[in-house]
Protein backbone atom coordinates (compact mmCIF):
# COMPACT_ATOMS: atom_id res chain seq x y z
CA UNK A 1 0.00 0.00 0.00
CA UNK A 2 1.47 3.45 -0.77
CA UNK A 3 2.06 5.75 1.99
CA UNK A 4 -0.42 8.50 0.79
CA UNK A 5 -3.00 5.80 0.87
CA UNK A 6 -2.19 4.73 4.00
CA UNK A 7 -2.46 7.92 6.10
CA UNK A 8 -5.63 8.65 3.60
CA UNK A 9 -7.56 5.50 5.40
CA UNK A 10 -6.25 6.57 8.54
CA UNK A 11 -7.65 9.72 8.22
CA UNK A 12 -10.88 8.01 7.38
CA UNK A 13 -10.46 5.93 10.99
CA UNK A 14 -10.23 9.69 12.60
CA UNK A 15 -13.13 10.87 10.88
CA UNK A 16 -15.59 7.97 12.09
CA UNK A 17 -13.83 7.74 15.85
CA UNK A 18 -14.48 11.37 15.75
CA UNK A 19 -18.32 11.17 14.68
CA UNK A 20 -18.87 8.32 17.06
CA UNK A 21 -17.80 9.68 19.48
CA UNK A 22 -19.36 13.15 18.93
CA UNK A 23 -22.91 11.25 18.83
CA UNK A 24 -22.54 8.89 21.93
CA UNK A 25 -20.86 10.87 24.76
CA UNK A 26 -23.11 13.06 26.44
CA UNK A 27 -20.43 15.54 28.21
CA UNK A 28 -20.46 18.19 26.02
CA UNK A 29 -16.04 18.95 26.26
CA UNK A 30 -15.73 15.30 24.91
CA UNK A 31 -17.86 16.18 22.22
CA UNK A 32 -15.65 19.08 21.32
CA UNK A 33 -12.78 16.74 21.48
CA UNK A 34 -14.50 14.48 19.09
CA UNK A 35 -15.03 17.14 16.75
CA UNK A 36 -11.38 17.98 16.64
CA UNK A 37 -10.54 14.14 16.04
CA UNK A 38 -13.40 14.38 12.87
CA UNK A 39 -11.48 17.68 11.65
CA UNK A 40 -7.91 16.33 12.18
CA UNK A 41 -9.29 13.26 10.26
CA UNK A 42 -10.24 15.82 7.51
CA UNK A 43 -7.26 17.32 7.25
CA UNK A 44 -5.26 13.82 7.09
CA UNK A 45 -6.98 12.97 3.67
CA UNK A 46 -6.52 15.94 1.96
CA UNK A 47 -2.65 16.03 2.85
CA UNK A 48 -2.56 12.68 2.02
CA UNK A 49 -4.18 13.17 -1.25
CA UNK A 50 -1.78 15.69 -2.21
CA UNK A 51 1.10 14.10 -1.70
CA UNK A 52 0.41 11.88 -4.77
CA UNK A 53 1.74 14.21 -7.33
CA UNK A 54 5.29 12.71 -7.18
CA UNK A 55 8.46 15.05 -5.58
CA UNK A 56 6.44 18.20 -4.47
CA UNK A 57 3.67 17.52 -2.77
CA UNK A 58 0.49 20.01 -4.14
CA UNK A 59 0.97 23.28 -2.28
CA UNK A 60 -2.92 24.15 -2.62
CA UNK A 61 -4.10 21.64 -0.43
CA UNK A 62 -1.51 22.36 2.73
CA UNK A 63 -2.65 25.92 2.64
CA UNK A 64 -5.72 24.96 2.85
CA UNK A 65 -5.55 22.50 6.11
CA UNK A 66 -3.40 25.39 7.63
CA UNK A 67 -6.58 27.68 7.51
CA UNK A 68 -8.95 25.01 8.32
CA UNK A 69 -6.15 24.61 11.55
CA UNK A 70 -6.35 28.09 12.50
CA UNK A 71 -10.89 27.95 11.97
CA UNK A 72 -10.79 24.88 14.14
CA UNK A 73 -9.16 26.24 16.93
CA UNK A 74 -11.20 29.29 16.68
CA UNK A 75 -14.37 27.32 16.72
CA UNK A 76 -13.53 25.17 19.36
CA UNK A 77 -12.64 28.07 21.41
CA UNK A 78 -15.95 29.59 21.05
CA UNK A 79 -17.27 26.58 21.54
CA UNK A 80 -15.37 26.26 24.81
CA UNK A 81 -16.91 29.43 25.95
CA UNK A 82 -20.54 28.46 25.17
CA UNK A 83 -19.70 25.31 27.34
CA UNK A 84 -18.29 27.69 30.36
CA UNK A 85 -21.59 29.02 30.14
CA UNK A 86 -23.88 26.33 29.32
CA UNK A 87 -22.17 24.94 32.59
CA UNK A 88 -22.12 28.11 34.90
CA UNK A 89 -25.96 28.52 34.20
CA UNK A 90 -27.94 25.18 34.04
CA UNK A 91 -25.06 23.42 36.43
CA UNK A 92 -24.75 20.73 34.14
CA UNK A 93 -22.16 19.45 31.33
CA UNK A 94 -24.40 17.70 29.07
CA UNK A 95 -27.52 18.40 26.70
CA UNK A 96 -30.98 16.69 28.02
CA UNK A 97 -32.08 14.03 25.66
CA UNK A 98 -34.81 14.64 23.36
CA UNK A 99 -36.87 12.24 24.87
CA UNK A 100 -37.02 14.07 28.51
CA UNK A 101 -37.62 17.28 26.76
CA UNK A 102 -41.19 18.61 26.20
CA UNK B 1 18.63 -3.48 -0.91
CA UNK B 2 19.76 -0.84 0.80
CA UNK B 3 16.58 1.09 -1.04
CA UNK B 4 14.26 -1.58 -0.73
CA UNK B 5 15.20 -1.88 3.16
CA UNK B 6 14.93 2.01 3.67
CA UNK B 7 11.41 1.33 2.20
CA UNK B 8 10.21 -1.15 4.13
CA UNK B 9 11.44 0.90 7.12
CA UNK B 10 9.60 3.49 6.32
CA UNK B 11 6.38 2.22 5.52
CA UNK B 12 7.08 0.27 9.20
CA UNK B 13 7.61 3.79 10.53
CA UNK B 14 3.88 4.83 8.46
CA UNK B 15 2.36 2.25 9.74
CA UNK B 16 3.09 2.87 13.30
CA UNK B 17 2.13 6.31 13.41
CA UNK B 18 -0.78 5.75 11.63
CA UNK B 19 -1.92 2.96 14.37
CA UNK B 20 -0.79 6.00 16.91
CA UNK B 21 -2.63 7.88 16.16
CA UNK B 22 -5.96 6.03 15.88
CA UNK B 23 -5.05 4.72 19.36
CA UNK B 24 -4.18 8.28 20.86
CA UNK B 25 -7.31 9.19 19.72
CA UNK B 26 -9.09 6.44 20.92
CA UNK B 27 -7.99 6.92 24.55
CA UNK B 28 -8.50 10.33 24.51
CA UNK B 29 -12.14 10.09 23.80
CA UNK B 30 -12.94 7.09 25.77
CA UNK B 31 -10.71 8.43 28.87
CA UNK B 32 -12.67 8.42 32.08
CA UNK B 33 -10.67 11.25 33.53
CA UNK B 34 -11.37 14.45 31.24
CA UNK B 35 -7.86 15.64 32.12
CA UNK B 36 -6.34 12.28 31.03
CA UNK B 37 -8.48 12.89 28.02
CA UNK B 38 -7.11 16.13 27.04
CA UNK B 39 -3.45 15.22 27.25
CA UNK B 40 -4.01 12.80 25.49
CA UNK B 41 -5.39 14.99 22.55
CA UNK B 42 -2.34 16.78 22.86
CA UNK B 43 -0.38 13.62 22.30
CA UNK B 44 -2.34 13.04 19.41
CA UNK B 45 -1.53 16.40 18.22
CA UNK B 46 1.91 16.05 18.42
CA UNK B 47 2.01 12.96 16.83
CA UNK B 48 0.09 14.49 14.28
CA UNK B 49 2.79 16.78 13.77
CA UNK B 50 5.16 13.54 12.98
CA UNK B 51 2.86 12.59 10.36
CA UNK B 52 2.49 15.67 8.35
CA UNK B 53 6.41 15.21 8.44
CA UNK B 54 6.10 12.13 6.77
CA UNK B 55 3.63 13.21 4.23
CA UNK B 56 6.08 16.41 2.97
CA UNK B 57 4.03 18.91 4.71
CA UNK B 58 6.01 20.71 7.37
CA UNK B 59 4.15 24.20 7.20
CA UNK B 60 1.42 22.21 8.30
CA UNK B 61 3.30 20.08 10.78
CA UNK B 62 3.81 23.80 12.23
CA UNK B 63 1.11 25.35 12.61
CA UNK B 64 -0.31 21.66 14.02
CA UNK B 65 2.19 21.46 16.62
CA UNK B 66 1.87 25.22 17.84
CA UNK B 67 -2.16 24.80 17.16
CA UNK B 68 -4.01 22.32 17.29
CA UNK B 69 -1.69 20.53 19.94
CA UNK B 70 -0.69 23.60 21.93
CA UNK B 71 -3.19 26.02 21.74
CA UNK B 72 -6.27 24.07 21.57
CA UNK B 73 -4.62 21.87 24.41
CA UNK B 74 -3.95 24.78 26.37
CA UNK B 75 -7.64 26.22 25.90
CA UNK B 76 -9.45 22.49 26.86
CA UNK B 77 -7.07 22.65 29.56
CA UNK B 78 -8.44 25.82 31.20
CA UNK B 79 -12.06 25.65 30.21
CA UNK B 80 -11.62 22.17 32.24
CA UNK B 81 -10.59 24.64 35.27
CA UNK B 82 -13.23 26.05 35.17
CA UNK B 83 -15.92 22.98 35.13
CA UNK B 84 -17.22 21.76 38.21
CA UNK B 85 -15.37 18.24 38.40
CA UNK B 86 -13.07 16.32 35.38
CA UNK B 87 -14.01 12.77 36.01
CA UNK B 88 -16.74 11.49 34.13
CA UNK B 89 -17.16 8.52 35.16
CA UNK B 90 -18.05 5.96 33.72
CA UNK B 91 -18.26 8.30 30.33
CA UNK B 92 -21.96 9.22 30.25
CA UNK B 93 -22.94 7.50 27.10
CA UNK B 94 -26.00 7.54 25.10
CA UNK B 95 -27.57 4.13 24.04
CA UNK B 96 -25.83 3.36 20.82
CA UNK B 97 -28.42 2.29 18.67
CA UNK B 98 -28.26 -0.30 15.49
CA UNK B 99 -28.69 2.89 13.17
CA UNK B 100 -25.56 4.73 14.61
CA UNK B 101 -23.67 1.58 13.56
CA UNK B 102 -25.28 1.13 10.25
CA UNK B 103 -24.31 4.58 9.67
CA UNK B 104 -20.88 3.91 10.48
CA UNK B 105 -20.64 1.19 8.48
CA UNK B 106 -21.79 2.50 5.87
CA UNK B 107 -19.56 5.43 5.61
CA UNK B 108 -16.58 3.80 6.56
CA UNK B 109 -17.16 1.50 3.14
CA UNK B 110 -18.22 4.69 1.41
CA UNK B 111 -15.33 6.82 1.94
CA UNK B 112 -13.18 3.59 1.54
CA UNK B 113 -13.91 2.83 -1.57
CA UNK B 114 -13.88 6.71 -2.30
CA UNK B 115 -10.18 6.42 -1.53
CA UNK B 116 -9.43 3.17 -2.88
CA UNK B 117 -10.96 3.80 -6.77
CA UNK B 118 -8.75 7.09 -6.13
CA UNK B 119 -5.47 7.27 -8.87
CA UNK B 120 -2.11 6.65 -7.39
CA UNK B 121 -0.81 9.57 -8.86
CA UNK B 122 -2.22 12.74 -9.37
CA UNK B 123 -0.84 16.12 -10.07
CA UNK B 124 -3.67 18.00 -8.66
CA UNK B 125 -2.78 21.68 -9.02
CA UNK B 126 0.78 21.33 -8.40
CA UNK B 127 1.99 22.23 -11.87
CA UNK B 128 -0.28 24.99 -11.70
CA UNK B 129 0.76 26.44 -8.78
CA UNK B 130 4.57 25.90 -10.08
CA UNK B 131 4.37 27.27 -13.38
CA UNK B 132 2.94 30.36 -11.26
CA UNK B 133 5.04 31.09 -8.73
CA UNK B 134 7.21 33.73 -10.89
CA UNK B 135 4.32 35.96 -10.54
CA UNK B 136 3.44 35.41 -6.40
CA UNK B 137 6.45 37.70 -5.47
CA UNK B 138 7.49 34.91 -2.79
CA UNK B 139 9.67 31.60 -3.35
CA UNK B 140 7.14 29.09 -1.30
CA UNK B 141 4.82 27.75 -2.80
CA UNK B 142 2.63 27.26 0.16
CA UNK B 143 2.68 30.92 1.06
CA UNK B 144 2.33 32.10 -2.29
CA UNK B 145 -0.93 29.78 -2.27
CA UNK B 146 -2.04 31.73 0.85
CA UNK B 147 -1.32 34.40 0.55
CA UNK B 148 -1.44 35.37 -3.44
CA UNK B 149 -3.40 32.85 -5.63
CA UNK B 150 -5.91 31.98 -2.70
CA UNK B 151 -5.49 35.45 -0.63
CA UNK B 152 -9.28 35.87 -0.57
CA UNK B 153 -9.48 32.27 1.50
CA UNK B 154 -6.97 34.02 3.95
CA UNK B 155 -8.82 37.54 3.83
CA UNK B 156 -11.61 35.70 4.89
CA UNK B 157 -10.25 33.07 7.63
CA UNK B 158 -8.59 36.28 9.50
CA UNK B 159 -12.86 37.73 9.29
CA UNK B 160 -13.89 34.28 10.99
CA UNK B 161 -10.98 34.42 13.80
CA UNK B 162 -12.30 38.38 15.09
CA UNK B 163 -15.71 36.75 14.99
CA UNK B 164 -14.98 34.02 17.06
CA UNK B 165 -13.36 36.83 19.35
CA UNK B 166 -16.31 38.72 18.95
CA UNK B 167 -18.75 35.83 19.60
CA UNK B 168 -16.66 34.71 23.10
CA UNK B 169 -16.44 38.43 23.81
CA UNK B 170 -20.15 38.75 23.88
CA UNK B 171 -20.53 35.20 25.75
CA UNK B 172 -18.14 35.82 28.45
CA UNK B 173 -19.01 37.99 31.76
CA UNK B 174 -16.47 40.87 31.71
CA UNK B 175 -12.89 40.17 34.06
CA UNK B 176 -13.01 40.75 37.16
CA UNK B 177 -11.03 43.44 38.36
CA UNK B 178 -7.25 42.40 37.37
CA UNK B 179 -6.13 43.68 40.75
CA UNK B 180 -8.46 40.49 42.18
CA UNK B 181 -7.51 37.95 39.71
CA UNK B 182 -3.72 38.76 40.23
CA UNK B 183 -3.92 38.37 44.52
CA UNK B 184 -5.44 34.90 43.64
CA UNK B 185 -2.64 33.18 41.44
CA UNK B 186 0.92 32.53 42.85
CA UNK B 187 3.31 31.97 40.55
CA UNK B 188 6.13 29.62 40.71
CA UNK B 189 9.21 31.65 40.75
CA UNK B 190 11.01 28.82 38.09
CA UNK B 191 8.04 29.45 35.83
CA UNK B 192 8.45 33.57 36.39
CA UNK B 193 12.09 33.08 35.49
CA UNK B 194 11.50 30.67 32.44
CA UNK B 195 8.64 33.26 31.22
CA UNK B 196 11.63 35.97 31.29
CA UNK B 197 13.90 34.44 29.46
CA UNK B 198 11.54 33.06 26.97
CA UNK B 199 9.20 35.78 26.06
CA UNK B 200 11.73 37.41 24.15
CA UNK B 201 13.19 34.00 22.55
CA UNK B 202 9.60 33.80 21.03
CA UNK B 203 9.03 36.74 20.15
CA UNK B 204 12.56 36.38 17.75
CA UNK B 205 10.82 33.14 16.49
CA UNK B 206 7.69 34.81 15.41
CA UNK B 207 9.97 37.25 13.57
CA UNK B 208 12.05 34.34 12.48
CA UNK B 209 9.15 32.45 11.18
CA UNK B 210 7.24 35.24 9.59
CA UNK B 211 10.66 36.21 7.65
CA UNK B 212 11.58 32.67 6.33
CA UNK B 213 7.97 32.04 5.17
CA UNK B 214 8.53 33.78 1.87
CA UNK B 215 10.84 31.17 0.72
CA UNK B 216 10.75 27.86 3.55
CA UNK B 217 8.37 26.58 5.75
CA UNK B 218 6.87 29.26 8.32
CA UNK B 219 4.72 32.32 7.38
CA UNK B 220 2.17 34.64 9.37
CA UNK B 221 -0.38 31.95 11.07
CA UNK B 222 3.07 29.46 12.51
CA UNK B 223 4.20 33.07 13.54
CA UNK B 224 1.32 34.29 14.95
CA UNK B 225 0.88 30.77 17.14
CA UNK B 226 4.06 31.39 18.94
CA UNK B 227 3.31 35.38 19.65
CA UNK B 228 -0.26 33.91 20.68
CA UNK B 229 1.88 30.84 23.12
CA UNK B 230 3.98 33.95 24.68
CA UNK B 231 0.58 36.04 25.70
CA UNK B 232 -0.70 32.70 26.72
CA UNK B 233 2.11 32.17 29.02
CA UNK B 234 1.90 35.68 29.76
CA UNK B 235 -1.41 35.57 30.87
CA UNK B 236 -0.63 32.18 33.14
CA UNK B 237 2.40 34.27 34.93
CA UNK B 238 -0.55 36.65 35.92
CA UNK B 239 0.50 39.54 33.65
CA UNK B 240 -2.49 41.53 32.29
CA UNK B 241 -2.80 44.25 29.82
CA UNK B 242 -3.05 47.53 31.48
CA UNK B 243 -6.34 49.26 31.58
CA UNK B 244 -5.51 51.43 29.15
CA UNK B 245 -4.15 49.12 26.64
CA UNK B 246 -6.73 47.40 26.69
CA UNK B 247 -9.17 49.39 25.83
CA UNK B 248 -9.29 51.32 22.06
CA UNK B 249 -5.32 50.15 21.83
CA UNK B 250 -6.18 46.54 22.03
CA UNK B 251 -8.91 46.64 19.53
CA UNK B 252 -7.10 48.27 17.07
CA UNK B 253 -4.28 45.64 17.52
CA UNK B 254 -7.27 42.80 17.13
CA UNK B 255 -8.73 44.18 13.76
CA UNK B 256 -5.28 45.02 12.45
CA UNK B 257 -4.55 42.07 10.40
CA UNK B 258 -7.99 42.31 8.46
CA UNK B 259 -7.39 46.25 8.39
CA UNK B 260 -4.50 45.66 6.20
CA UNK B 261 -5.66 43.12 4.06
CA UNK B 262 -8.84 45.47 3.07
CA UNK B 263 -6.28 48.33 2.63
CA UNK B 264 -4.00 46.34 0.64
CA UNK B 265 -6.92 44.88 -1.37
CA UNK B 266 -8.63 47.63 -2.31
CA UNK B 267 -5.39 49.83 -3.13
CA UNK B 268 -4.23 47.64 -5.78
CA UNK B 269 -8.12 48.09 -6.92
CA UNK B 270 -7.56 51.71 -7.36
CA UNK B 271 -4.59 50.84 -9.60
CA UNK B 272 -6.85 48.91 -11.59
CA UNK B 273 -6.23 45.60 -11.15
CA UNK B 274 -8.37 43.33 -9.36
CA UNK B 275 -9.25 42.02 -6.09
CA UNK B 276 -5.85 41.03 -4.31
CA UNK B 277 -3.95 41.45 -7.54
CA UNK B 278 -0.66 42.84 -6.55
CA UNK B 279 1.65 44.02 -8.95
CA UNK B 280 4.14 41.97 -9.48
CA UNK B 281 7.48 44.62 -8.51
CA UNK B 282 6.25 45.12 -5.43
CA UNK B 283 4.06 41.88 -4.65
CA UNK B 284 6.79 40.41 -2.39
CA UNK B 285 7.02 43.69 0.00
CA UNK B 286 2.62 43.62 -0.22
CA UNK B 287 2.49 39.97 1.03
CA UNK B 288 5.46 40.98 4.17
CA UNK B 289 3.44 43.52 5.17
CA UNK B 290 0.16 41.89 5.67
CA UNK B 291 2.09 39.19 7.03
CA UNK B 292 3.14 40.77 9.42
CA UNK B 293 -0.25 43.08 10.57
CA UNK B 294 -1.41 39.82 10.13
CA UNK B 295 0.96 37.46 12.44
CA UNK B 296 0.73 40.52 15.15
CA UNK B 297 -3.37 40.01 14.93
CA UNK B 298 -3.73 36.43 14.88
CA UNK B 299 -1.67 36.33 18.30
CA UNK B 300 -3.43 38.58 20.43
CA UNK B 301 -6.43 37.34 19.24
CA UNK B 302 -5.82 33.77 20.05
CA UNK B 303 -4.53 34.92 23.08
CA UNK B 304 -7.52 36.98 24.20
CA UNK B 305 -9.17 33.72 23.12
CA UNK B 306 -7.10 32.16 25.73
CA UNK B 307 -8.10 34.68 28.12
CA UNK B 308 -11.82 33.89 27.50
CA UNK B 309 -13.35 36.86 29.00
CA UNK B 310 -12.70 40.70 28.11
CA UNK B 311 -10.45 42.46 29.92
CA UNK B 312 -11.49 44.55 32.22
CA UNK B 313 -10.95 48.31 30.90
CA UNK B 314 -9.65 49.69 34.12
CA UNK B 315 -10.97 52.79 36.14
CA UNK B 316 -12.89 54.34 33.45
CA UNK B 317 -15.55 52.04 32.84
CA UNK C 1 34.23 9.11 9.38
CA UNK C 2 32.11 12.34 10.19
CA UNK C 3 29.36 9.81 9.24
CA UNK C 4 30.06 7.22 11.49
CA UNK C 5 30.39 9.09 14.95
CA UNK C 6 26.97 10.86 13.44
CA UNK C 7 25.32 7.83 13.63
CA UNK C 8 27.18 6.66 16.94
CA UNK C 9 26.37 10.21 18.50
CA UNK C 10 22.41 8.93 17.33
CA UNK C 11 22.38 5.47 18.37
CA UNK C 12 23.96 6.55 22.13
CA UNK C 13 21.25 8.95 22.65
CA UNK C 14 18.15 6.84 21.50
CA UNK C 15 19.78 4.14 24.47
CA UNK C 16 18.84 7.26 26.96
CA UNK C 17 15.42 7.68 24.66
CA UNK C 18 14.65 4.12 25.54
CA UNK C 19 16.18 4.24 29.11
CA UNK C 20 13.87 7.38 29.91
CA UNK C 21 10.93 5.91 28.42
CA UNK C 22 11.37 2.38 30.37
CA UNK C 23 12.34 4.69 33.66
CA UNK C 24 8.76 6.46 32.77
CA UNK C 25 6.92 3.28 32.44
CA UNK C 26 8.29 1.02 35.29
CA UNK C 27 9.52 3.90 38.21
CA UNK C 28 6.60 3.55 41.22
CA UNK C 29 5.92 7.20 41.84
CA UNK C 30 5.66 10.45 39.91
CA UNK C 31 8.89 12.15 40.96
CA UNK C 32 11.50 9.41 40.05
CA UNK C 33 9.52 8.88 37.04
CA UNK C 34 9.78 13.60 36.15
CA UNK C 35 13.95 12.41 37.05
CA UNK C 36 13.61 9.38 34.11
CA UNK C 37 11.94 11.43 31.86
CA UNK C 38 13.75 15.08 32.44
CA UNK C 39 17.28 13.65 32.47
CA UNK C 40 17.38 10.90 30.03
CA UNK C 41 15.72 12.70 27.71
CA UNK C 42 17.99 15.52 28.31
CA UNK C 43 20.97 14.19 27.68
CA UNK C 44 19.49 12.05 25.08
CA UNK C 45 18.09 14.72 22.53
CA UNK C 46 21.87 16.13 23.70
CA UNK C 47 23.33 13.24 22.20
CA UNK C 48 20.78 13.51 19.45
CA UNK C 49 21.54 16.87 18.47
CA UNK C 50 24.92 16.42 18.81
CA UNK C 51 24.90 13.31 15.93
CA UNK C 52 22.43 15.71 13.64
CA UNK C 53 24.98 18.47 13.58
CA UNK C 54 27.56 16.51 12.29
CA UNK C 55 24.93 15.89 9.39
CA UNK C 56 23.84 19.41 9.04
CA UNK C 57 24.90 21.38 5.89
CA UNK C 58 25.00 24.92 7.17
CA UNK C 59 26.27 26.37 10.01
CA UNK C 60 23.08 28.06 10.19
CA UNK C 61 21.25 24.43 10.43
CA UNK C 62 23.69 23.08 13.30
CA UNK C 63 23.30 26.22 15.21
CA UNK C 64 19.52 25.93 14.74
CA UNK C 65 19.64 22.20 16.34
CA UNK C 66 21.38 22.96 19.19
CA UNK C 67 18.81 26.18 20.08
CA UNK C 68 16.19 23.44 19.89
CA UNK C 69 18.21 21.69 22.36
CA UNK C 70 18.95 24.46 25.19
CA UNK C 71 14.57 25.12 24.33
CA UNK C 72 13.91 21.39 24.96
CA UNK C 73 15.86 21.35 28.32
CA UNK C 74 14.60 24.84 29.70
CA UNK C 75 11.11 23.86 28.83
CA UNK C 76 11.96 20.36 30.38
CA UNK C 77 12.77 21.74 33.60
CA UNK C 78 10.31 24.24 33.71
CA UNK C 79 7.71 21.42 33.02
CA UNK C 80 9.11 19.14 35.28
CA UNK C 81 9.65 21.56 38.49
CA UNK C 82 6.38 22.30 37.78
CA UNK C 83 4.81 18.85 37.68
CA UNK C 84 6.60 17.98 40.80
CA UNK C 85 5.27 21.03 42.78
CA UNK C 86 1.30 19.91 41.52
CA UNK C 87 2.12 16.75 42.96
CA UNK C 88 3.58 17.64 46.43
CA UNK C 89 0.48 20.04 46.40
CA UNK C 90 -1.81 16.56 46.13
CA UNK C 91 0.60 15.08 48.48
CA UNK C 92 1.44 12.48 46.31
CA UNK C 93 2.81 9.72 47.87
CA UNK C 94 6.28 9.23 47.43
CA UNK C 95 7.24 5.34 46.94
CA UNK C 96 8.61 3.39 49.91
CA UNK C 97 9.19 6.17 51.98
CA UNK C 98 7.74 5.96 55.55
CA UNK C 99 7.84 9.84 56.73
CA UNK C 100 5.40 11.05 53.60
CA UNK C 101 4.20 14.94 54.24
CA UNK C 102 7.81 16.14 54.33
CA UNK C 103 7.31 19.67 55.26
CA UNK C 104 9.66 21.04 52.97
CA UNK C 105 8.02 21.89 49.10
Amino acid sequence: MSTPLLYALAGVGLCLLGLYGLIVYAHLLRKILALNIMGSGVFLILVALARRSGDSPDPVPHAMVITGIVVAVSATALALVLLVRFSAATGRNQLDDDEHSP
Amino acid sequence: MGAAMTEAGLFLLDLLLVLTLLCLAWWSLAATDLFKGIVLFIAFGLVLALAWVRLDAPDVALAEAAIGAGLTGALLLTTLSKLASSIDNPPAKRSSPVLLWVLLVMLAAVLGYAIMSLPQQAQGLADTVASQMGNSGVEHPVTAVLLNFRGYDTLLEMAVLLLALIAAWSLAPRAATSCEMDEALTVSPIVLALFRMLIPLMILVAAYLLWVGAHAPGGAFQAGSVLAAAGVLALLCGKRLEGRLAGWPLRLGLVLGTAMFVAVAAAVMVGGAHLLQYPLASAGKLILLIEAAATFSIGLTLAMLFSGQRPSRGPAS
Amino acid sequence: MWNSLSIVLIMIGMVFFIAGTLGLLRFPDVYTRLHALTKADNVGLGFLVAGLMLQADSLTTALLLLLIWVLVMLAGAGAGQLVAQAALQRQHPVAKSQDDGRGHD
